[in-house]
């Protein structure tokens, strides 16, 4: 990733955009964390927001007239915040603090002429940023003696005009305001501010102040537009100037970046889906501790999170996109180090779920699956995140469970079944009962076993992905280019992308067009529906699986994430390789989320569903019956998985094509194992497969190396068939074993039996 | 050359079965991804076939796994 790609990326996720309140604030207080604290009843705190960015806070605090209400995203769920009677509460009640201490003295001054509020502020501002500052007016705060005591208590003015003097700043007051006055501090002074509103007279001989700048024809003086009657607005052209002040004073540009000075727009985005409408607090006396806390309880802590709320990986990490590229960016810029997000990236399930939420279309998926592509590139992918997973991939493609062949006694064939290789894992029995269905219904009809390549595209391996595909045009060419029927989404979407020029259907839509096949279940039964991750954008797809299940009489339930916003079961982007404990959470996750049995047409969506305890049905389950109670049917193990694929490879064989399977039995398969329960529980968890430990026995009937154990008698043997080092603790009876225990490691004994 | 001890290492009750021979804590030369460690590892003195415990598998050499393939 480059780094302006970088800037990209982190400029799409809004989550650290200002809430619209700061941004709407003319000033930008803090009314996000004033309010959190105010819920907290941490009054003092709250306060010191406050006090942080207004001048003259014990005014201006009572003063203002909050138009960050008109765009408050309360305002639709009840009614904004009353922000402006919670800053009235705090400056109350809260303990008073010093001010701001000044920055250091830049050794250059500026006289403020006119003492109304904005003049106040002028100087308070003028005075903080460390100009010798001097203020000239009659009498200070003119403009704010008419106010009634309730809404500017006797004292309040007075406090802050000694906080102004502990800034720094002078105060001459009685002083005749008039053009001499102006003239004799543009000569004395480095720069020259003028509340115009408290001379407006003395004004008129040095024009209207520019909009932005504030500046008049006279350089180095500034004045405040006229007439402005809102304080805060008043306040907001005090720090408008002395911005101004500060660039004149340095000899910098006047008008460049200045664009987030006074209120501006933000991209920030709320969710208001769940949250409960409720009406502002009201207390004509003025609020009580309670009814600040409830009122500021009603402010709903703006920020985006539309991503992390509905997905498990984005959760996991604590944090949001914008945090996940500026790691996955750092992980790859690293020469000597440690890579620490490699895992991170190798959780994503690259399900698109987050793209299609996100307000800005961030996407993780590309994100992840770019920086998976650069660590294979560079070699510094983990070889632990995803071999098993690519082995099992080469076993799909290999010898023993790929097929491809015309119907039986056809010679061509105008379609061509492509069933994936994860459905004749899981449902060896249901793909033979489809394939014979669409035999009967379309006549030639080819077959072809093999896996789409998606375990090397997830992991980043594009090569390897590209060799997948070409294989399977290999065989789609030789077979006459045949219209492709495709049961997996995952398969289906792969298919289209690296066959472009050929037909294809999805298995469901076909069947939605031919009509349900003899046997089917039609039974009044309600169902929730799992859309896989893979047909999240395949709007006919969608909509086909759900007429199908309409034609079976199924009542559908839609999860609250369904159809193009599906949630992923954590099997995709080889999640459950590259992280077993996180797809645990998710594909659990998943399973809460509707009460009814799920029924889903991706078989990696129903076993993983399975393994969480969550009754589940395929689509298969629903045309092609078996008979047994299909939902609770738990997933099948590793293991299970390959034999199946390579038993219905030679079942099929036998039975359509009358051959025998020619692959040829290698030795350890001859081994005969038996293992305990808990054995088999450790080898799925542990990804150690039976032929794993076969081989181990076979080895150590070769060579005779091995330890035994006094006391149990049990035997422990290691061998390492390629990469990983297998161990398998066992009981020697008769010609076969009983396996207790099994582990692994990929560290490699130099020298070593091991 | 240091010797790493790992405490983990347990094996006790194992022997060598083809020798009839007690393990010993024996330094071994332990590799992966172009890294080299030198451990004390429960070893058969005669063949030097080298036992790995279940433990040590899952537990701290399974830590430096991750830690050298996240280098």
């Amino acid at each position: 990733m480059e780094q302006h790609e970088l800037r990209q990326w982190e400029n799409k996720c809004i989550q650290e955009e200002v809430p619209q309140c700061t941004a709407s604030c003319p000033l930008h207080v803090d009314a996000k964390t004033f309010c959190s604290l105010m819920r907290q009843r941490r009054w003092d705190k709250a306060w010191a927001v406050l006090a942080r960015t207004l001048p003259l806070p014990g005014v201006l605090a009572r003063l203002c007239d909050a138009p960050c209400k008109r765009n408050c995203v309360r305002k639709d769920a009840g009614g904004s915040i009353e922000i402006g009677l919670l800053e009235r509460f705090c400056a109350e009640n809260a303990k008073p603090v010093a001010p701001p201490r000044p920055l250091p003295a830049r050794g250059k001054s500026v006289a403020v002429i006119g003492g109304g509020l904005t003049g106040l502020c002028a100087a308070w501002e003028l005075a903080r940023r460390g100009f010798r500052t001097t203020l000239y007016c009659g009498v200070p705060g003119s403009d704010l003696s008419a106010l009634p005591e309730t809404q500017l208590p006797a004292g309040a003015l007075e406090r802050e005009l000694e906080n102004l003097a502990r800034l720094g700043a002078a105060l001459e007051t009685g002083v005749p305001l008039d053009t001499a006055l102006i003239e004799a501090q543009l000569a004395e002074n480095d720069a020259v501010f003028l509340d115009s509103d408290a001379l407006s007279e003395a004004m008129a001989d040095f024009g209207e102040p520019d909009e932005l700048t504030l500046g008049t024809g006279q350089p180095g003086l500034f004045a405040s537009p006229r007439g402005e009657s809102a304080p805060v607005l008043k306040a907001a052209a005090a720090r408008r100037a002395a911005n101004s002040v500060e660039r004149f004073t340095q000899g910098v540009s006047m008008v460049t970046g200045r664009e987030l000075e006074g209120p501006y727009a933000t991209r920030l985005y709320t969710n208001l889906g769940n949250v409960e409408p409720a009406p502002p607090v009201v207390n004509a006396a003025g609020y009580t501790e309670t009814d600040a806390r409830d009122e500021a309880k009603r402010c709903l802590q703006c920020e985006c999170m539309e991503c992390v709320k509905n997905c498990e990986y984005l959760r996991h990490y604590k944090a949001y996109p914008k945090v996940y590229v500026r790691q996955a960016y750092n992980n790859e810029s690293i020469v000597m180090g440690t890579r620490q997000a490699n895992t991170m990236i190798n959780s994503c399930m690259l399900c698109g779920l987050c793209e299609v939420i996100c307000p800005e279309d961030f996407s993780m998926a590309d994100v992840c699956l770019q920086a998976r592509r650069t660590m294979v590139e560079k070699g510094t992918m983990p070889p632990s995140a995803h071999e098993f997973a690519l082995r099992d991939m080469a076993f799909a493609n290999g010898e023993k469970a790929a097929l491809a062949r015309h119907a039986p006694g056809a010679d061509a064939s105008e379609y061509l079944f492509f069933p994936g290789c994860q459905l004749t894992a899981s449902d060896p029995g249901g793909v033979m009962a489809a394939y014979a269905d669409l035999r009967q219904r379309l006549g030639a009809v080819g077959l072809l076993l093999h896996c789409c390549g998606a375990p090397a595209e997830w992991s980043g391996r594009q090569a390897l992905a590209g060799e997948t595909m070409a294989e399977i045009r290999g065989h789609w060419e030789r077979m006459g280019k045949p219209h492709l029927v495709v049961s997996c989404p995952t398969c289906l979407k792969a298919l289209r992308q690296g066959l472009p020029e050929a037909e294809i259907s999805s298995h469901w839509s076909l069947l939605r067009a031919l009509g349900l096949p003899d046997g089917a279940r039609q039974q009044d039964t309600e169902l929730a529906i799992n859309d896989p991750c893979a047909a999240r954008h395949d709007a006919v797809l969608l909509e086909d699986a759900r007429a199908l299940l309409e034609q079976m009489q199924v009542r559908i339930t839609e999860p609250e994430l369904s159809g193009e916003r599906t949630e992923c079961c954590g099997y995709g982007g080889l999640l459950s390789e590259a992280n077993p404990e996180l797809a645990k959470a998710v594909r659990e996750r998943r399973a809460q989320a509707a009460d009814e049995d799920f029924v889903t047409y991706c078989v990696m969506c129903r076993d993983m569903l399975a393994k969480a305890g969550k009754r589940a049905l395929h689509f298969y389950d629903l045309l092609y019956p078996a008979g047994e109670d299909s939902a609770a049917r738990p997933a099948p193990g590793y293991s299970a998985r390959r034999e199946n694929r390579a038993r219905l490879r030679e079942t099929l064989l036998a039975e359509l094509w009358r051959e025998e399977s020619e692959t040829e039995t290698a030795p350890h398969e001859s081994v005969r194992v038996e293992f305990t329960e808990q054995a088999r529980d450790i080898m799925e968890e542990r990804r150690i497969l039976t032929s794993d430990v076969q081989k181990v026995l076979h080895a150590a009937r070769e060579t005779g190396a091995c330890f035994v154990h006094k006391e149990t008698g049990h035997v422990l043997a290691s061998h390492r068939p390629v990469v990983v080092t297998y161990w398998v603790e066992y009981e020697e009876r008769g010609d076969g074993f009983l396996v207790h225990n099994a582990w692994s490691h990929r560290m490699r004994v130099k020298g070593g039996a091991s | 050359m240091s010797v790493i001890k790992v405490p983990e290492a347990d094996a006790a009750g194992w022997k060598c079965r083809a020798c009839d021979a007690e393990l010993e804590m024996l330094p071994v030369e332990l590799e992966y991804l172009d890294s080299l460690f030198t451990v004390a590892l429960p070893t058969c003195p005669q063949c030097g076939q080298v036992l790995i415990p279940e433990n040590l598998a899952l537990g701290k050499m399974n830590q430096v796994e991750h830690l050298l393939e996240d280098k």
